[in-house]
């Protein structure tokens, strides 16, 4: 006789939810979010400026004038769709490839390339944009934002604090650690995982025995929903959903986003060719979120071509006016460095900061 | 004004402050209903209610992690650490975050973190309860470190610590929690960050020390006296801005010096002293600066513990080296 056990019955229930299909028609009308025509046509124009902006990054850091940069095109219905469904005071703590999120939330553009180039002032959040800057150890960001959907709770603020990382941080201890917190404090909070198949070069099958990266909400005793992470429609739906279960005291829920990043992990030197081949990136292009998005708008008669092109030299007029205000911001100095570690100077570096000032005022 | 041990001593300051300061928040493992595996958080969550004071699951990143985000929504959490041992397990949230938040923001995002927890040899536990990791903290930058020796100052340099916007670690060392009972008073006090304290004047050498081993000093000074050996001692009382000028004013006057750490001799906080001596003051030194510390090993298991230990008679020995030399 075999023990009962419980993981087939758990993977099986773990479905990938979809609204819009690769052909732009919706499958799933039940969950069609409330989205006014106006509401369809931005999400549109921020996943095409975020394409652009991508494409122009790329270009921008081969040429040597942007820094680091982890590349975003094929990931904007996971990254935008997700956002689209915050509110202003909700609070963002992204990883290093969701740059695009906090543009829309406030951050303005010149200062992610300042970001990028490895300015402070890039990290400085305008007043009133609840974020931080994007995180470099995998998996850090995830502990904090149960502390941020604590906060929340304990304020009785209407606001969630939500997080992505990729299929790779979904293996870290904080992971477990952060989505096992918020669950156990009911923090408001929505841990976002973009399933882009990749860590660098290792595939997801290798992160993990699972199924799903969905399914480990369960152990965590919080909701999980695995989504088409090329379906905008669904990725906002999906968080709009967290975020109100959220904020009604139903506690946190983990979002796996099914998608996939077309370039290289970052620019600086990855070459996906080494552990990607051909036939997988065209499988995956073929779903992609702005052409499927782009069907459905069209067919409403809601999109052009010629929209779009007047979208996309727009924005590439807005980007040259932030590198250029980039640009015009003087370089970070040792002696800001400094002067910004603590609120007041410990003894030690009062006497650095007076070498510092000597030195960079030659 | 109350008799307090230590232990007491640090409620107290954690009481007035959760009281002053309704953006205080105290939690851990064990910390609410048991009030703390050494009480230190006894009565706390009767008197605050849960909202304030709390349990939380056992794992140190996480605990880290949350203090961090509940710092973003404008709390002034006080985490315990169980046992500084287990600092490893959440060094990431420690060093390569909190340590780091007001820089990498731009300095718009303060960390008034205070991270409670106790160490410290003498008292038999199991492994990697009682080491010594001060020095791993005081490595760095960004992070405050601080460590008392009595019960009066533990009471106002944990409310200081507390009131302070930056990040600071604060170390207990348990064979002091109730070693000792000290006047205390019940009413609110600071004692200053970065500014160590003269427990003994004297004239021959400055002892630099901090936590347990500054009782270990002053041992040793009184059995000095007898032989005719003056020795002022000095408390540091924050390791990590360690206050130099407190000590260079000393050995000034002294001309000679022993720096005593119960941690390893290797990369310690006695090493950037005895450096700071030389760059600072060679001129007025009669003889090397020495330490006494434990040797350069992991935390002895109980049967060698004491041997492993510096103490009053090792502090003696390398005085008189000194003296000698
Ligand atoms: C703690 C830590 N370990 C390793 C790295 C190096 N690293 C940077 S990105 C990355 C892969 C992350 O993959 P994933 O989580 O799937 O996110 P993606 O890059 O695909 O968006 C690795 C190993 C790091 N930044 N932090
Ligand atoms: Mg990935």
């Amino acid at each position: 006789m075999t023990l009962k056990r419980t993981l087939e019955n758990i993977e099986n229930q773990f479905e990938t939810f979809q609204i819009l299909n690769e052909e732009g028609e919706i499958v799933n009308e039940d969950y069609m979010p409330d989205l006014s025509d106006e509401d369809l046509k931005e999400i549109m124009r921020r996943m095409v400026y975020t394409r652009i902006l991508d494409q122009r990054s790329i270009a921008l850091n081969r040429q040597g004038r942007l820094g680091f940069y982890a590349p975003t095109a094929g990931q904007e219905a996971s990254q935008l769709g997700s956002q689209f469904a915050l509110e202003k005071e909700d609070f963002i703590l992204p990883g290093y490839r969701d740059v695009p999120q906090l543009i829309w939330h406030g951050l303005p553009l010149y200062q992610a390339f300042l970001f990028s180039r490895g300015h402070y002032k890039g990290n400085q959040m305008p007043e009133g944009v609840n974020a931080v800057s994007p995180q470099i150890i995998i998996g850090a960001q995830i502990t904090q934002t149960a502390g941020v959907g604590l906060g929340y709770k304990k304020r009785g603020e209407n606001a969630v604090a939500i997080t992505y990382t990729g299929d790779g941080g979904a293996s870290q201890g904080d992971f477990y650690e952060g989505i096992n917190f918020a669950g156990a404090f009911g923090a408001q909070a929505i841990f976002v995982v973009q399933n882009n198949r990749f860590a660098i070069s290792v595939p997801v099958e290798k992160q993990s025995a699972a199924q799903t990266i969905a399914q480990k909400a369960v152990a965590a005793g919080i909701e999980g929903i695995q989504v088409d992470g090329m379906d905008v429609l669904a990725v906002y739906a999906a968080t709009k959903d967290a975020r109100e279960r959220a904020v009604n005291g139903e506690g946190p829920t983990l979002i796996e986003t099914l998608t996939y990043r077309y370039g290289p992990h970052t620019m600086a030197g990855d070459d996906p060719t080494r552990y990607r081949t051909e036939d997988e990136d065209n499988e995956w292009e073929k779903k992609d979120p702005i052409v499927r998005f782009r069907k459905f708008l069209e067919a409403k008669g809601l999109w052009s071509e010629e929209e779009e092109n007047e979208l996309i030299e727009k924005t590439k007029e807005e980007i040259k006016a932030a590198i250029k205000e980039a640009d015009n911001t003087p370089k970070q100095s040792v002696t800001d460095l400094i002067g910004i570690m603590h609120e007041e100077l410990p003894s030690n570096l009062k006497e650095q900061l007076e070498e510092y000032k000597e030195k960079e005022s030659k | 004004m109350a008799q307090m041990t230590m232990i007491q001593a640090i409620t107290d300051a954690m009481r007035t402050e959760l009281k002053n300061d309704d953006n205080v928040l105290v939690f851990g493992e064990d910390v609410g209903q048991n009030g703390g595996v050494f009480r230190a958080t006894e009565g706390l969550q009767k008197e605050f209610g849960e909202d304030r004071v709390f349990d939380t699951p056992l794992a140190e990143s996480g605990i880290g992690g949350m203090s961090i985000g509940l710092a973003l929504t404008g709390f002034r959490p006080v985490p315990e650490i169980q046992f500084f041992g287990f600092v490893y397990e959440t060094m990431d949230a420690i060093s390569g975050q909190m340590a780091r938040y007001r820089y990498r923001s731009g300095g718009t995002r303060p960390m008034p973190i205070t991270v409670r927890s106790p160490f410290g040899g003498g008292v038999h536990t199991p492994e990697l309860h009682a080491d010594s990791l001060e020095g791993l903290m005081a490595q760095q930058p960004g992070l405050r470190v601080v460590i008392p020796s009595n019960p009066y100052d533990a009471k106002g340099l944990l409310i200081s610590s507390i009131r302070n916007n930056d990040p600071v670690i604060f170390l207990e060392h348990m064979k002091l929690y109730r070693s000792f009972r000290e006047e205390v008073p019940e009413e609110e006090y600071t004692v200053e960050l970065d500014k160590a304290a003269v427990k003994r004047e004297g004239t021959d050498v400055t002892l630099v020390a901090y936590g347990a081993m500054v009782h270990s000093c002053l041992k040793a000074a009184e059995e000095l006296e007898k032989d005719g050996v003056n020795a002022e001692v000095i408390d540091l009382r924050t390791v990590a801005p360690v206050d130099y000028e407190t000590i260079l004013e000393s050995v000034k006057k002294t001309n000679r010096a022993v720096v005593v750490q119960e941690a390893q001799k290797q990369a310690g906080i006695a090493a950037n002293i005895v450096s700071e001596i030389q760059e600072k003051a060679i001129l007025h030194l009669e003889a090397p600066v020495l330490r006494v510390t434990a040797p350069d090993t992991v935390y002895a298991f109980t049967q060698a513990e004491e041997v492993w230990l510096p103490n009053h008679n090792t502090i003696v020995e390398k005085v008189n080296d000194v003296m000698n030399f």
